[in-house]
């Protein structure tokens, strides 16, 4: 009975063409790989595939040139919206965005970040924010939660130790040169769709050079957090949903 | 009045057997593989195809793109 179903003409979904064939490299259930796969069906849909130029993090994300078929630069670390504000002042007409971590992104590229936000750089940044250093074996970040263990705080983020779980994308919310700024995330297909659409909108206000936006996506990395992808979801919800709250931070 | 029916094709070889399709699924259509694939990992299939509404929820939340999705109204 299926048999006739699975036809040609009664597709209804795939993956995006500028999804790339070649396997991801992230563990099973890694929210990178949803996020790529929304930005990919974004770029489709604007018709933006040879006008894009994406500046890549170190971080899981590293080899996303090898997954999304767009022009690329890999940044050192933490230097993607230094990299991604050359290349935008050089290709107005580009559609220039970043892809960081919460490493990459509030650690050792906060400099880089504040900077060009508070430049007014007319890029999109999406922003992954797992809180830990997934890559390299599951550290703490800027963003690990109160009491959250990792491998560098085995009994938990101690607030007098190591500071506070830090709200980057409200900070840079404060600075004028931010017009968009919102929190999603893709842990279930509803906010997978809501992740798209706040993705559209960070690309299209920089079309329209409006300034800078972010597109902060709260994400899972089950093997960072030793848990199954699933567990790790309804960790996320119970856990850093009432510290990260979704929903749009600024909009102007 | 018409009825939607809808069935999934998963890339077998490219799935990771991370189980999120299975519990995005408002209908409990999938389930993991008894077997592996290539690489060792119990993949996602239709268990109760019978059951598919087509509505592409296991395939906005398949990280890898693994999962197609066709729909018919009958
Ligand atoms: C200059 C420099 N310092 C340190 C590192 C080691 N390093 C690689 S990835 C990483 C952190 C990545 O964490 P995050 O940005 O949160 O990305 P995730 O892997 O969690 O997606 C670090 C510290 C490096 N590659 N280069
Ligand atoms: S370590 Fe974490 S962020 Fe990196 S690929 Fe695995 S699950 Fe994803
Ligand atoms: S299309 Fe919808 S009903 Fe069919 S398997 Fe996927 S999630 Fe389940
Ligand atoms: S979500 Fe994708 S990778 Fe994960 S089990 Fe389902 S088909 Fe396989
Ligand atoms: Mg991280």
């Amino acid at each position: 009975m299926n048999d006739n179903i699975i036809a040609p003409e009664n597709l209804v979904y795939q993956k995006s063409a500028l999804v790339k064939d070649n396997v991801m490299h992230y563990c099973p259930g890694c929210n990178h790989g949803t996020v790529h796969r929304m930005i990919a069906e974004v770029i489709e849909e604007m018709g933006m595939q040879d006008n894009t130029l994406c500046a890549c993090p170190v971080g899981c994300a590293v080899f996303l040139y090898k997954y999304i078929d767009v022009d690329t630069v890999e940044c050192a670390h933490g230097r993607a919206p230094a990299i991604a504000t050359a290349m935008k002042r050089l290709h107005p007409d580009k559609l220039v965005f970043t892809y960081q971590g919460d490493g990459d992104l509030s650690a050792i590229g906060a400099g880089e970040t504040l900077h060009a936000c508070n430049r007014g750089e007319n890029i999109a940044i999406i922003f992954i924010n797992n809180a830990i250093y997934g890559m390299t074996g599951g550290q703490m970040s800027p963003s690990t939660l109160e009491g959250m263990k990792t491998s560098t705080c085995p009994y938990g983020r101690d607030l007098k130790l190591n500071g506070y779980p830090m709200k980057i994308a409200n900070v840079l919310a404060e600075l004028e040169g931010t017009c968009y700024i919102t929190r999603q995330s893709v842990h279930t297909a509803a906010a997978v769709r809501k992740t798209k659409k706040a993705i559209r909108k960070a690309f299209e206000n920089s079309m329209a050079g409006k300034g800078t936006s972010i597109v902060e996506i709260v994400a899972a990395c089950n093997a960072g957090w030793k848990m199954s992808p699933h567990e790790a979801h309804l960790w996320m919800e119970e856990n850093m949903f009432p510290f990260y709250q979704l929903g749009d931070i600024k909009d102007r | 009045m018409a009825k939607v029916k809808g069935a999934v094709e998963v890339d077998v070889n490219r799935c990771k057997g991370c189980e999120l399709c299975v519990f995005a699924c408002p209908s409990k259509v999938l389930a993991l593989s008894q077997s592996v694939n290539d690489k060792g990992y119990a993949y996602a299939y239709m268990k109760q195809p019978e059951l598919c509404i087509g509505c592409a929820s296991c395939a906005y939340m398949c990280p890898d793109g693994c999962i197609k999705v066709y729909k018919i109204k009958q």
